[in-house]
């Protein structure tokens, strides 16, 4: 009995974690159709977020300190959504309908963000707001005047080199001052320490279950209820339910389709920072953090059939315990009991191993996308053909 | 857009290939390597490169030993220089990638012509350079812990080898914290090396394996690893950990949430230092153990020098840990060679090398005829401010062995350069 509720538990806190990193990707990749490589890196930027809210709350002391998360959770949501707004507005949106250059796009915003945190520094912040005020700044002004499409070309070539030059020379000038310089986080991975009511766990029968992971199946089913009340009762739902079936016929309805991709994809990234803060409790917080959990993201969502939350969620629970059962080596457990399965038994406790249970979930996904090439629920009717 | 026409292509790869074979014939023109070594005898400065990644997963690690390397030299120019030449560091950036080492290896010997060459941490990385260094016949000072079951002409190891860390660990473990061992490790040639050496021990010692599991790198799902612990040591037991990178993270904190405290599951990690506990939070470590030839809180006036001087260079709160530390002797040991031999010729280098000692941070090391160092193994429990408790120490320098003689493969081998005869294999 103990050992089929740790399994159960078990399957499901993994499903759970796989489901809240794959949530966003199953709106941003799923309803929306791109391919965002990026997406580990939005919750890497929420959980350095998560770092930074837990610094602030540090010197506050114990009764607050324990509650920084809650705070850090529409930190990390308000955080990477206005990332993935800037993404969506200053990349993504030239890019529809065009998937490779959306990958090889964003895989490069995947590596400049990653460097971003790497190297990011108060003289980096403040030479860029330079350049930022200058340009849009700029543009801003001159743009209230008649002529301005006219002129629009011109005033870019102009205000471009000459805010970049401010803005370098900015650089310059404050080099000198060592503490600007300085970086804020350094290629280090930093320490999340989780507040003190998630760490530990409540023991039942004979095993443990870790508050943390409790914390993140709760926050998974929080989300998931969130984004369905949202895309099927509200009108903004609505809207992207349509845009994302017929983008012409919602345009000639009158729906402003690009407001509603930047509004998809900022909520697809907020809620790859809430998985990020999620995941700060379990694993490390580094630069790559997003990159442990981009492969598996797609993999659910691939499985789950593209365009349908219900399929993500089914696959990741699905995908997590398999991996548990398999790496386990439960299923090599459960076989054992009779002689005739020997050889399967074999087979099976040579795949319980952490490495060799990931190949075998990769083979049999490849063996199941050869029957199911469109994953578990597959597009219907004439979408299916866009 | 306008194309380029066909004569045009022509002229310009031509001139492109023409260009790089001209740059080719550049690089490779200074091919002897002794030569080499001379010609930087007789400049102003003697010239050493130093060969990390400086980029990459590995930079974090890595640059923390060019630190330390840097430290060390500077002291020495500080102090007049190496045979009253001041020594110029030419770094160049291994960027986490193997062929990459290889080939700023043989930029440094050829191109600019350096007297020797610290570098790398990786084992993989290390196997990447080794033949450059032992085709031009060139030196590598190494620094970090490694798996041993190498012994080359070309290499000075200043890392402590299996029998000068992983099995005094395992010796303490079996005397002090029970006989059933749980393996962990990341999934390639450092803990798969150090696991089968550890099964050949504990056999050998009367200890039990009883399981044993491989994370892919990188991986942060542990959840399945915990279940077997717990399946296969329901009572409490020893894990013995060589886990790298984030997933040791991971691994600490779902351990701490699973119940699995340090009381009845002690763990013993391999590359875990000072760097890696401040990364990961000292209260998910505090309890466990690690075993390394060097800790901050060694107690010795040498110490107390490096780690002032290390402070006062880099900052206060930066922390020192076991690489840096073997970075910052080797680099003292090859002075000590080069002031010995009189020159910065290779072979009399290496010859004089051979028994140079040094009064190390970690207690006195003597560089052995099979260019390993002997070497104090310590191991330490984590407190709560994120240094270690020494908690047992040998009491001299343990010698090194760096062919494994647990392993039958290489039972009864030993390694000695200074007999021409012996080499680097050959049967005790």
């Amino acid at each position: 009995m103990s050992a089929l509720l740790e399994g159960l538990f078990s399957g499901i806190s993994i499903g759970s974690v796989l489901l809240i990193a794959s949530l966003g990707l199953a709106i941003v990749f799923g309803l929306m159709g791109v391919i965002n490589l990026a997406h580990g890196e939005l919750m890497m930027l929420g959980a350095y977020t998560t770092y930074v809210i837990q610094n602030i709350f540090k010197p506050l002391g114990e009764p607050w300190f324990d509650f920084y998360i809650i705070v850090a959770l529409p930190a990390a949501f308000i955080v990477a959504a206005i990332a993935g707004l800037i993404l969506e507005k200053g990349v993504i949106r030239f890019l529809y309908g065009r998937p490779l250059e959306t990958l090889l796009a964003t895989w490069g915003v995947s590596l400049i963000l990653r460097q971003c945190v790497r190297s990011v520094n108060w003289l980096l912040v403040i030479s860029v707001g330079v350049f930022c005020l200058l340009f849009f700044g700029g543009r801003v002004l001159v743009s209230r005047r008649l002529d301005w499409e006219k002129i629009k070309n011109a005033v870019t070539a102009i205000l471009l080199p000459v805010s970049t030059a401010i803005a370098a020379l900015a650089g310059i000038l404050m080099g000198s001052v060592p503490a600007l310089s300085k970086a804020w986080f350094s290629a280090r991975n930093v320490d999340v320490t989780s507040p003190k009511w998630l760490s530990g766990g409540v023991k039942v029968l004979e095993f443990q279950m870790p508050y943390a992971r409790l914390f993140i199946i709760g926050l998974t089913a929080i989300c998931l209820l969130a984004v369905y009340l949202f895309l099927n009762q509200s009108n903004w739902g609505l809207r992207i339910r349509a845009v994302t079936q017929n983008r012409e016929m919602s345009a000639c309805l009158g729906i402003p389709t690009a407001k509603v991709d930047a509004l998809t994809f900022a909520l697809g990234s907020g809620l790859a920072g809430v998985a990020g803060c999620a995941v700060s409790l379990l694993g490390s917080v580094g630069p790559n953090t997003g990159q442990n959990y981009i492969v598996d993201t797609f993999m659910v969502v691939v499985v789950g059939g593209v365009g349908n939350l219900l399929g993500s969620v089914i696959a990741a629970f699905g995908i997590g315990t398999l991996n548990y059962l398999i790496g386990s080596g439960v299923f090599a457990f459960i076989f054992s009991e009779s002689d005739a399965f020997k050889p399967l038994v074999d087979i099976l406790l040579f795949f319980a191993t952490s490495s060799m249970a990931k190949v075998m979930v990769f083979a049999l996904i490849i063996s199941f996308l050869q029957i199911k090439p469109a994953g578990l629920f597959p597009p219907k009717g004439r979408t299916a053909e866009l | 857009m306008s194309k380029l026409g066909r004569r045009q292509v022509l002229l310009y790869g031509s001139t492109g290939l023409a260009a790089s074979l001209l740059l080719k014939g550049c690089t490779t023109s200074g091919d002897d390597p002794n030569a080499a070594a001379g010609d930087s005898d007789g400049g102003e400065t003697i010239k050493v490169g130093i060969l990390h990644s400086r980029s990459g997963t590995m930079a974090i690690s890595e640059n923390t030993v060019v630190d330390a390397e840097l430290l060390a030299i500077k002291e020495i120019n500080a102090a007049g220089g190496v045979l009253g030449k001041q020594i110029e560091a030419i770094e160049e950036d291994g960027e986490s990638d193997w062929p990459t080492f290889a080939e700023k290896a043989a930029k440094l010997i050829d191109q600019d012509q350096v007297a020797t060459i610290f570098g790398c941490w990786t084992s993989a990385s290390r196997k990447a350079v080794l033949p450059v260094f032992e085709s031009k016949d060139h030196m590598l000072w190494y620094p970090v812990q490694y798996e041993g079951q190498e012994c080359s002409r070309n290499v000075f190891y200043t890392g402590a080898a299996p029998n000068q860390q992983i099995e005094p660990a395992v010796d303490w473990l079996l005397e002090n914290k029970g006989k059933d061992f749980f393996l962990v490790g990341s999934d390639y040639v450092f803990p798969r090396t150090a696991n089968t050496i550890i099964k050949e021990q504990l056999k050998a010692k009367g200890g039990n394996t009883v399981g044993e599991d491989y994370l892919p790198l990188g991986n942060v799902e542990v959840t399945p690893i915990i279940t077997k612990i717990k399946q296969a040591l329901p009572d409490g037991g020893v894990i013995f950990n060589s886990l790298n990178g984030d997933s040791n993270t991971a691994f600490f904190k779902q351990m701490q949430g699973a119940g699995l405290t340090p009381d009845k599951y002690p763990v013993m990690s391999v590359s875990v230092a000072e760097e890696e506990v401040r990364q990961i939070g000292p209260q998910y470590l505090e309890g466990h153990y690690a075993a390394w030839n060097y800790f901050q809180t060694v107690e010795s006036p040498a110490n107390d020098k490096f780690v002032a001087a290390f402070k006062a260079e880099y900052g206060d709160e930066r922390v020192t840990n076991d690489p840096m530390e073997a970075a910052y002797i080797m680099v003292y040991l090859w002075k000590q060679a080069v002031e010995a031999a009189g020159t910065t010729e290779l072979e009399a280098v290496r010859k004089a090398a051979i028994g140079q000692e040094f009064d190390a941070p970690e207690g006195k090391v003597t560089m052995n005829a099979n260019h390993h160092i002997s070497k104090t193994v310590r191991i330490g429990e984590v407190r709560s401010d994120g240094l270690f408790d020494i908690v047992s120490s040998t009491d001299g320098p343990v010698d090194p062995l760096p062919w494994n003689q647990y392993v039958p493969e290489t039972k009864g081998l030993g390694c000695d350069w200074t007999d021409p005869e012996k080499g680097e294999k050959y049967k005790v």
